[in-house]
Order: C-alpha cells, then sequence, then structure tokens
C-alpha cells in the first residue's frame, strides 16, 4: 500500500495519494455532469419566466464582476500555494491559502447579498421557472464555495499541526483542484447566466 | 433435454391462440388507415424478427448437440480460437442493413400517420378536442357547437384531427383499432390524425397512468354514416344542457362520471393551450423544444413540427 | 403529520400484517443474536467491515432480501390481476405495489446484485488487495442499505410512493400526489444514488490504476472489462439523477416551479432528465451481466471467448449509444417525424453491438466441449429467451410501431425479457459460478437445476402472454379490467407462471441452507477448473486475497498456466498492509437516514441537526489519522496452510 516514490512530488508519493489522486479526478467528472444538467435545465427553463421578472430586469453586473474578480484570483493564490508546497515552504504556503479562503468568504458574502436582493425584489425560487433553474445553479455552486471553506479551513488545521508530510500534502493538492474546479464552473456562470443575460 | 427452451416460445404462441379465440387482436384488426399503417408495419417488423430468432435458435440448437461433452472423446481438448474477422464482419454489416431498412420505413410510417390519411388528402378534417382530467375524457366539437364526456362519436368517410390536451396529470389518447396513442398534455397541445373507414363501436382509453381511477378511463368510440352523425348532433344541440362555466368546474372536480353531453363547448371559457406550431424551438411558451443538451452534446433538437 | 396520518396505512390488513411480520422478524434476529452472544461478532466481522468480499457478499444478501420483497409485490399484482374485476387489492394499493415493485427491483435488487457480484469478484480478477478505497466502498454499501430501507419503511409509515416507478410530473407533484410518499421515493433514490456513484468511483479508480503486474487493458477478463464500462456510465448518469431528484425534492416540498404546471414550469422536463438516467442505468444492469455470461460460457465451454476484441469493443459502443436513446420512452409526446426518426435509428443501432455479443457466444461453444453445470444453465437459458426480448425492442424503437406499444403490456413483457433473462439469469449464473469462491462450497447442482427449470419455465408461461394482450389494447398498471374484454384467460396463465417463478425462487434460498449442510467443502480453490485469476488463490478467499500477487502474460494466464504445470502464486511471503476495519460508514449512514426521514416529513430542526452530524463525521475522517495494519509473514503462512486443508 505504501511504498514511498522519492522521485514524485509528496501528494504524489505513495501509491494511496496516487490513487486518491486519480479517483478526485473521476469525481470531478462527475460533479462536471453534475453542473453540466443544472446547465441544461437553466438553458431549458430560462425563458419560461411566467409573470415573474426576466434575466434582464434581475442582474447587476457590478457585484458579479466583484464575485468573479475575487474568485478568479483565489484560484491563482491557491496555485502558487501548491507551489510553495512542492518547494516545501510551508508557512508560504499556508498564507496563500488563507488568502485563498478569505476570498472565498468574500465571494461567498456578495452572493449571499446578491440572492438577498433578489427576494427583496420578490424575486424567488418560487416565482417562475426561470429562477427556481437560476437559484438552484448558483445555490449548488455556492454550496459548493461554502463547502469548500470548511474543508479547506479543516486542511489548514492540519497542516499546522502536523506540519507537511505525503498525507497533509496530498489533502491539499485535491483541495487545490476541487477549488479551481470551481472556478471553472463560475466562470460558465458568469458567461452564459450573467452576460447572456444583460446582453 | 436442453431443447426445452426452444421449444417453449412455439409453445407459447400456439396455446395463446388457443386461449385467445380465433378473433383478431385488437391493433392488427384495425378500422381506418392509421391504424392499418401501424398494423403493416408490426407485422412486417415480426416477420423480420422471425427470421432472425430462426437464425439464433439453428446456430443455438446445433452449437448445443455437437459440441456437449457427452458428445466428446474423452480426450478432447478445445482449440484455442481468437475470433475471426470475416464472420463478425459479417454479423455487424448484416444487422446494420437489416436496421437501415427499418429506420426508412419507420420514417416513413411515421411521417404517414403523423399527416393527413391517405384517401382523405382533399377532405376538410373535422376537428375535435380531446381533453383528459382526473378521469374522464372530454370532447369538444367547436365546428357542431357541442361537447360530450367519456364518448365520442365521428362520421365515417370524412379525416378526423383529435387535438389533445390536459387539465391535470399527462394522459395518453388511444383508439387501438383507429391509431395509434399520443400524450395528452397542461400546455401544449397535440394532434392525432385518424379516419375511421367502417361503422362500428370502438374502444378507445387513457393508457398513460395519472392516479388511483385511471383504469376507469375508458371511452367508446361510435363511427357513424355522416347522415347519422348530424342527426345526432343536431338533436344534441337542441335537447341538451348548455355547459356552464360552474359546470364545467365541477365537472372537472368529480373523480368518475358516465356519459354527459353539453349544447356548447367549454373552449369559449376555457381554451386549448393552443400556440402556433409552425415557429421553431426556443420560443419561451413552447413545450416540445426541450433542449436537453446529453454528454455527447446533441444539443437543441428541433421538436416542431 | 398526525400521529394517525402517519400510520395510516397500518388501516389495510395486508400492510398491518406485512407490518407485523417485519417486526416479529426483527425482534427474533436481535432476540437470536443476543442469545447467542454474536453482537460483538457481528459488529467486528461485518457491520464495520471494509473487506471488498464481505461487502460484496452483504450487498447480494440485501439485493435477495429485496428480491423478495419485490417479487411479493409481482405475485400480488399479477393475483390481483389474474381475473377481471377482482377485489383482492383496491386501486391505490396496487398503484403502490407496482411503484415499489419497478423501483425494488431496479434499484434495490438488480443494482446490488450487480454491484455485489463486481465488489467480490473484480478485484480477484486483476490481483488486487481490495478496491482503492475501501472505506469508500462501505460507506457506498451503508448508504445503498439505508436507502432500501427508507423505500421499506415507506409503506408503514405515511405511505408508498404511488406514480409509477418513473414518477412522472405532474402526477408527482404535491398537487396530485399529496402525502409523503413521493418524497419518500425522492431521498430513498438520492441517498442510495450517492452510494452508487461512490461505487462508480471507487471501481474506475481500482480498475485503471490496480491490476496486477502485466495485465494490461486487453488481458483483463471480460467481467472486469464490463465492470470498468458500467462503472464509467455510473458515473456519467447518476450526477443527472441527483439533480432531477433534487428538482423533485424542491417542487414538492419547496414549492419551486420546475416541472409545475404554471409559471413556465415544464412537466416533460422532468421525463427528459430521468430518462437521461434511466435508459444508461438499464445498460448498468445488462453490461456486467453480459460480462458474466461471457466468463460462465467461455469456462463451461472449455474455450476461451471468441472475438474477445469484439466483445469489448461492442460493449463500449452500447455505452455511448445508451446516453443517445433517452428519447425512445415519450415517442408518443408529440415530437417531429425528424426527432422520432433519430431516436428511432440510434435505438435500433443499439441491437447492431448486442447482436454481435450473442453470435460471439455461439461460436465460444463451437468446438467446445459444454458441460451443464447450475451456473452454464443460466447461461445458456439466456441466449434464446434474451434474444427475444431484444428483437421486440428493435420492433419497440419503430416509432410509428410504438404509437401502438406504448404504455400496453407489450412493453411490460419485452422489459421484463431483457431484464430476466439478461440481469437476473446473469447474476444467477454469477452468483453459483462465484459461490464456492467465497464460501468454500459448491451449491447443490440438483436443486440449482430444478429452480433453474421452475425459473424459465415459469418466467416464459408468466410473461410471453403479455406480448399477446398488449397486442390486444390491455394497458400496463390498470388495477383491473372488465370481462367483456377477454383478458382473462392469458391473465389466469401469466399468474401461474409467476407462482411457479416463485417456487424457483425459493427453492434457490433453501439451496444455501442445504448446501450449507451437506455440500463436500472443497479445497483446491479451483472448482470448476476455471480460467481467470479469481480462481488462482484459495476458497474462501484469505483477507489479504493473493499471498503472492502473480504476473500476467496474457489473458486466461491462469488456464495457461495450469496446462503448462507453472503455479502462478508460487513465491516467497512479504508482509502484506491492510486498511483498519471501521463503524464510520455505518454511523454515518444511520445518520443520514435520520436526516433523510425526517426531510420527508419536512422536520426541519431535526433535518439541520442531522446534517450538520453529517458533516461532523466528514470532518472526523477528515482529521482522523488511520495508518492500517500489516499481516505478517507467519500468519499469511499459517493461513495458507489451513485454507489448502493441511494442518
Amino acid at each position: 500500500m505504501s511504498k514511498v516514490n522519492k522521485s514524485l512530488p509528496l501528494e504524489y508519493s505513495t501509491e494511496e495519494n496516487d490513487l486518491k489522486i486519480f479517483g478526485f479526478w473521476v469525481f470531478l467528472g462527475a460533479e462536471i455532469i453534475l453542473f453540466a444538467t443544472l446547465f441544461s435545465v437553466y438553458f431549458t427553463l430560462v425563458d419560461r419566466t411566467g409573470s415573474g421578472p426576466i434575466g434582464k430586469e434581475l442582474f447587476e453586473l457590478p457585484p458579479v464582476l466583484v464575485e468573479t474578480f475575487a474568485l478568479l484570483t483565489s484560484s491563482f493564490l491557491i496555485g502558487l500555494g501548491v507551489h510553495a508546497m512542492r518547494l516545501g515552504r510551508t508557512k508560504a504556503m499556508m498564507v496563500f491559502y488563507i488568502l485563498t479562503l478569505l476570498l472565498g468568504a468574500v465571494f461567498l458574502g456578495v452572493e449571499i447579498n446578491e440572492f438577498l436582493t433578489y427576494i427583496h425584489d420578490g424575486a424567488t425560487i418560487q416565482t417562475s421557472a426561470f429562477l427556481s433553474s437560476l437559484m438552484t445553479l448558483l445555490g449548488t455552486h455556492g454550496a459548493h464555495v461554502t463547502f469548500g471553506l470548511l474543508w479547506g479551513s479543516s486542511i489548514l488545521i492540519q497542516v499546522k499541526k502536523r506540519g507537511l508530510n505525503a498525507k497533509t500534502a496530498n489533502k491539499a493538492f485535491i483541495f487545490s483542484l476541487y477549488w479551481h474546479f470551481l472556478d471553472v464552473v463560475w466562470i460558465f456562470i458568469f458567461s452564459f447566466v450573467y452576460l447572456k443575460g444583460v446582453l | 433435454m436442453k431443447k426445452k427452451v426452444l421449444i417453449m416460445p412455439a409453445l407459447m404462441a400456439f396455446m395463446t391462440m388457443i386461449l385467445s379465440g380465433c378473433q383478431p387482436l385488437m391493433v392488427f384488426d384495425t378500422k381506418g388507415p392509421n391504424a392499418k399503417t401501424l398494423s403493416n408495419t408490426i407485422i412486417l417488423s415480426i416477420i423480420v424478427m422471425a427470421f432472425i430468432l430462426l437464425v439464433v435458435y439453428v446456430l443455438f440448437v446445433f452449437m448445443l448437440s455437437k459440441y456437449r461433452a457427452s458428445k466428446q472423446p474423452s480426450g478432447y481438448e478445445p482449440p484455442h480460437e481468437e475470433g475471426s474477422t470475416k464472420l463478425e464482419v459479417t454479423w455487424t454489416v448484416i444487422p446494420i442493413i437489416i436496421v437501415t431498412v427499418l429506420s426508412i420505413v419507420t420514417i416513413f410510417t411515421t411521417s404517414k400517420v403523423e399527416h393527413q390519411q391517405t384517401g382523405y388528402e382533399n377532405k376538410k378534417p373535422l376537428v375535435i378536442y380531446a381533453s383528459s382530467s382526473d378521469w374522464k375524457w372530454h370532447f369538444s366539437y367547436p365546428e357542431q357547437g357541442i361537447e360530450t364526456v367519456n364518448y365520442v362519436n365521428i362520421p365515417t368517410d370524412r379525416p378526423i384531427e383529435f387535438r389533445l390536451y390536459s387539465f391535470g396529470p399527462i394522459t395518453s389518447f388511444w383508439i387501438p383499432q383507429l391509431a395509434g396513442q399520443k400524450y395528452a398534455m397542461s400546455d401544449m397541445v397535440t394532434k392525432i390524425h385518424l379516419a375511421a373507414d367502417q361503422e362500428g363501436s370502438y374502444m378507445g382509453r387513457n393508457s398513460n397512468f395519472n392516479g388511483k381511477e385511471f383504469a376507469q378511463m375508458e371511452f367508446e368510440t361510435q363511427a357513424m354514416s355522416q347522415a347519422d352523425f348530424d342527426k345526432w348532433a343536431k338533436e344534441v344541440k337542441a335537447n341538451e344542457p348548455k355547459l356552464t362555466e360552474a359546470k364545467f368546474k365541477k365537472l372537472l372536480k368529480t373523480s368518475v362520471v358516465g356519459r354527459e353531453s353539453f349544447s356548447s363547448t367549454h373552449l369559449s371559457f376555457s381554451p386549448a393551450p393552443e400556440m402556433d406550431m409552425s415557429k421553431h424551438s426556443g420560443e419561451s411558451n413552447k413545450k416540445d423544444s426541450h433542449n436537453m443538451d446529453n454528454m455527447d452534446g446533441m444539443e437543441g433538437m428541433d421538436m416542431s413540427k | 403529520m398526525s400521529m394517525d396520518e402517519l400510520f395510516a396505512p397500518m388501516k389495510e390488513p395486508m400492510i398491518l400484517g406485512a407490518a407485523i411480520s417485519i417486526v416479529v422478524g426483527a425482534v427474533a434476529i436481535v432476540a437470536g443474536l443476543t442469545y447467542f452472544k454474536k453482537w460483538g461478532w457481528l459488529y467486528k466481522n461485518w457491520l464495520t467491515t471494509v473487506d471488498h468480499k464481505k461487502i460484496g457478499v452483504m450487498y447480494i444478501l440485501v439485493a435477495l432480501v429485496m428480491l423478495f420483497r419485490g417479487g411479493i409485490d409481482a405475485l400480488l399484482m399479477r393475483a390481483q390481476t389474474a381475473v377481471p374485476e377482482n377485489g383482492l387489492l383496491n386501486a391505490e394499493h396496487y398503484n403502490e405495489i407496482f411503484t415499489t415493485h419497478g423501483l425494488i427491483m431496479i434499484i434495490f435488487m438488480a443494482m446490488p446484485f450487480i454491484i455485489g457480484l463486481m465488489n467480490v469478484v473484480v478485484p480477484l480478477q486483476i490481483g488486487a488487495r481490495d478496491v482503492a478505497f475501501p472505506r469508500l466502498n462501505a460507506l457506498s454499501f451503508w448508504l445503498f442499505a439505508v436507502g432500501a430501507g427508507l423505500l421499506n419503511i415507506s409503506f408503514i409509515i405515511g405511505g408508498s410512493p404511488n406514480a409509477g416507478w418513473s414518477a412522472y410530473f405532474p402526477l408527482a407533484s404535491t398537487e396530485f400526489s399529496p402525502g409523503v410518499g413521493n418524497n419518500y421515493y425522492a431521498w430513498s433514490l438520492q441517498i442510495s444514488g450517492l452510494g452508487t456513484l461512490m461505487t462508480g468511483i471507487n471501481f474506475i479508480t481500482t480498475i485503471m490504476k490496480m491490476r496486477a503486474p502485466g495485465m494490461k487493458l486487453m488481458k483483463m477478463p471480460m467481467f472486469t472489462w464490463s465492470a470498468l464500462i458500467t462503472n464509467v456510465i455510473i458515473t456519467f448518469a447518476f450526477p443527472v439523477l441527483t439533480v432531477a431528484l433534487a428538482m423533485m425534492t424542491l417542487d414538492r416540498q419547496f414549492g419551486t416551479k420546475f416541472f409545475a404546471m404554471q409559471d413556465g414550469g415544464m412537466d416533460m422536463l422532468w421525463a427528459n432528465l430521468f430518462w437521461v438516467w434511466g435508459h444508461p442505468e438499464v445498460y448498468i444492469v445488462i453490461l456486467p451481466a453480459f460480462g458474466i455470461f461471457s466468463e460462465v460460457i467461455s469456462t463451461f465451454s472449455r474455450k476461451n471467448l471468441f472475438g474477445y476484441k469484439s466483445m469489448v469493443m461492442s460493449m463500449v459502443v452500447i455505452s455511448l449509444l445508451s446516453f443517445m436513446v433517452w428519447v425512445h420512452h415519450f415517442y408518443t409526446m408529440g415530437h417531429g417525424v425528424m426527432v422520432n426518426g433519430i431516436f428511432s435509428i440510434t435505438t435500433m443501432l443499439i441491437a447492431v453491438p448486442t447482436g454481435v455479443k450473442i453470435f460471439n457466444w455461439l461460436l465460444t461453444m463451437r468446438h467446445g466441449k459444454i458441460t451443464f453445470t447450475t451456473p452454464m444453465l443460466w447461461a445458456l437459458a439466456f441466449v434464446p429467451i434474451f434474444t427475444i426480448g431484444g428483437v421486440t425492442g428493435v420492433m419497440l424503437a419503430m416509432a410509428s410501431a410504438d404509437y401502438q406499444y406504448h404504455n400496453t403490456l407489450f412493453l411490460v413483457a419485452h422489459f421484463h425479457y431483457v431484464l430476466i433473462p439478461g440481469t437476473v439469469f446473469g447474476v444467477l449464473a454469477g452468483y453459483h459460478f462465484w459461490w464456492p469462491k467465497i464460501f468454500g462450497f459448491r451449491l447443490n447442482e440438483k436443486l440449482g437445476k430444478s429452480a433453474f427449470w421452475f425459473i424459465v419455465v415459469g418466467f416464459n408461461v408468466a410473461f410471453f402472454p403479455l406480448f399477446i394482450l398488449g397486442l390486444d389494447g390491455y394497458a400496463r398498471r390498470m388495477y383491473t379490467y372488465s370481462a367483456d374484454t377477454g383478458y382473462g384467460p392469458l391473465s389466469m396463465v401469466s399468474f401461474i407462471g409467476a407462482l411457479a417463478m416463485a417456487v424457483g425462487f425459493a427453492l434457490i434460498c433453501y439451496n444455501i441452507y442445504y448446501s450449507f449442510r451437506h455440500s463436500p467443502r472443497e479445497t483446491t480453490g479451483d472448482p470448476w477448473d476455471a480460467r481467470s485469476l479469481e480462481w488462482a488463490t484459495q476458497s474462501p478467499v484469505p483477507e489479504y486475497n493473493f499471498a503472492i500477487v502473480p504476473k500476467i502474460n496474457q489473458l486466461d494466464e491462469f488456464w495457461y498456466a495450469k496446462k503448462e504445470g507453472r503455479d502462478i502464486t508460487a513465491g516467497k511471503y512479504e508482509r502484506i498492509h491492510m486498511p483498519n476495519n471501521s463503524g464510520a460508514p455505518l454511523w454515518m449512514s444511520g445518520v443520514m437516514f435520520l436526516f433523510s426521514l425526517f426531510f420527508v416529513f419536512s422536520e426541519w430542526t431535526l433535518v439541520i441537526v442531522f446534517a450538520i452530524a453529517t458533516l461532523g463525521f466528514m470532518a472526523y475522517r477528515s482529521f482522523e489519522n488511520d495508518e492500517g495494519h500489516y499481516i505478517e509473514v507467519a500468519e499469511i503462512e499459517a493461513t495458507e496452510r489451513r485454507l489448502r486443508g493441511e494442518k
């Protein structure tokens, strides 16, 4: 099980680690299908607004741009974090990860605020099929980010307690894959939901 | 003893013939061009499939009888066989040819039953709205200005266009001896084109499960001569009560009712969810434009008629 | 929900009887375990196990129990329709029964039986010590088990789902299906679906990454190939179901408008999503059966599989096509000729690779030396009967003709003619075939064969008449029909066939007891003189599977080594690293069960409590330090000696 291969980076160094990274890629494949289905549902229902508002009346670009900026930057920072990890610089890695999570929290705060605005304007998840699909898509992504914040924090605690070893490096690396994935999904949401909606 | 497995289907077929009496099955006992087309398609496909079954069964019996251990010398060791490109290509290509032929038949016959029936092209169809509610059928005749519940009368020798929709769960409108079925849904109208060649009474029903009293959703289809039909329509118009909105609402709420007739339709105060069917998919109010892209990127299928 | 509503189903004498028998059975089991002091043994060896073989056995055990439950549903349906105007069941009860019959047989019988066999066999066939993520595997099983439990308590507490196993909207909406039945539907499928998705990820990783040295992809046994392809389908299809069920829950419990009849909702969106998952799903349960038939036919013809490459290719093609045919479940929705035509063609195309497989199996037998053992009988019966299912499938694929078959017993007969000879005969062949590998003794052949004849003959008698009835205009899911339809005699024949099948399944259960008592133990590890790697190790298989992981040079390496007199498992023992048992999957699934149960009844406080508890388990797992343990050389030597029957 745990033959150690010194020529590989820490997160790949044991057989078990290699399996976990491979398995996580497969899991991300399933996640892609999940979001693809949510997108299909959204595209199917986007014009079925019933008596509720349409996207154009609803979307405001400034907060969305803030969200996009926060998430893209956090994705870049976690990349730097992984790089620092490979150089064995635990402290630098932790700083980058903490910044990542903070930006994630900023993103989440803005998104929650956006939802509250919608609800305040009388556009709830029950108003129309369009809003149901919109909020389910955004909500699923938001829930993933929320889960990511909890997960990332727990990994940071472990790195702090146990230092960088094959296990913690593997966890931190897998978390970075997850975070990049959420970023990619957000780019799709930004382009096909918001930009397409306001144009 | 292994041959028992093969004798079974033949035995079953024989038994069913005996048991079902000698009446033709409903789907083959057709009374109109639409059902006739489908019946011919089904019989053609049964013949093709019987041929395929025969090939498989002959091979199967041959292998089992010739290569069983008891037939072999005791020291026999089976050889190693990788496969055979020639054979494998054969049984790939022949099925592809069969599928191609059946596909052409399918598209041709589907198109045929989805349009005005052959032999009736130059007659104006009689439009009847058939709508379902839990658990009954409403038939509205806009041309005659009458409405019936749980029975429908049609003239022979005139094309009929049923327009279907539902006041609740999805149902499926089916008169096996006249035409294949079609769903009735709550936010779009679907159509069946049919015609009855002969006078008679035909069973019609909802075949799509829609809750508790689903089994009761049967109606009688009476095909009668044009003269009889006109006489019947006049009588209903003259003698039956008007269908008011209040009465209709009450009717929708009643679960199972018998036959009823009215001298006006519900279409005036509760019109069918019709839309312009010539538009293409992507319209906001269209039901039949499921742009479901599955994982293979088959997107934006045009479902318009 | 008041207590009165909660236990409303109990007012039916039949349901009350079932509930009482469940309670009595549970009490008896608890009492027995306590009396024989077996709780500790059960918990340590089974409930907390991460061993793929034990997990597989538990999967199959649950599948057999569910087969029993689904079978009773089936018998009740056939009994109700055996004569016209029968009053055995009322409409509501009948609707619940055909709904749960479909759900249980597909999701809680066929799937776990298949996944159970995969669990037992795949790691052995590729020479792995276990699956890639043993603990995730245990979680998969327990999630599936609690999903099954959730569906099975529904008919006692609150009411069963009753909108058909496909639960079309608007029928499945709260407006037309009030009560909690369809909430149960959504959550039991959701939970067991999560488990299945994890299985998919787990097995893809296992097969891609953990094969014995030298075993290239094209040297894998056919069952492993089918498992790989199946798990790829699982991974790509199940997320669609996850989304669909989430939308169903939102619509039913939070008033969203996805499938509503107003505010822009689209009822047929559910049908599309359901079948985008549902059609691949039927290939998920059939492809592994194809894999089993390949192993069995090749073993008992004493010949290698004919056309290995085209067998693999055809499975890949089937898996791709499976995602492109879903619309054929609702040709009658009023699509244009074009759409129906395209989906007719893709559907019919599936017959081509399937036909290739049928002919390859037939040619595998050519020049062979066929012995008629129980597993081989199941595999042989599959060919002619499944072909009937296959050709009627092509008939149904023709959109125009389908206007006459749709929603009739013709369709019901068709899918039973593919699912039973395909999946059920497949898992039964595998079950008889691999039983000695796991338990170290064979199931009695005589009993096995009589069960076989009862089921095969009974099956045809039960389902062939349905083709005829369907063509005579008999719609499916009708709880009764009038005498003048003339459906009576054939329906009665069908009921008699169902009874014969019940006898056959009872014999299969009895066979377990009988063989356990009377069958001779076998110590060779290779009772059938078989071909693939799983037969190279001892029976019953030791915890670590292989003391020495063999090197593979070709397909059926074990067979050729036997012929040449080589022992591929010889070598010097080294200590083996194994994962530790864990109670976490069991308890976490228990918590998720309560979460779902309270969700079904909209008890939000408790839902939040158990959601947090679930997250707590995840955190526990994240922080836990579990290094596994080593099995030392001395212990391996002792185990190997014991299994060889040496003292």
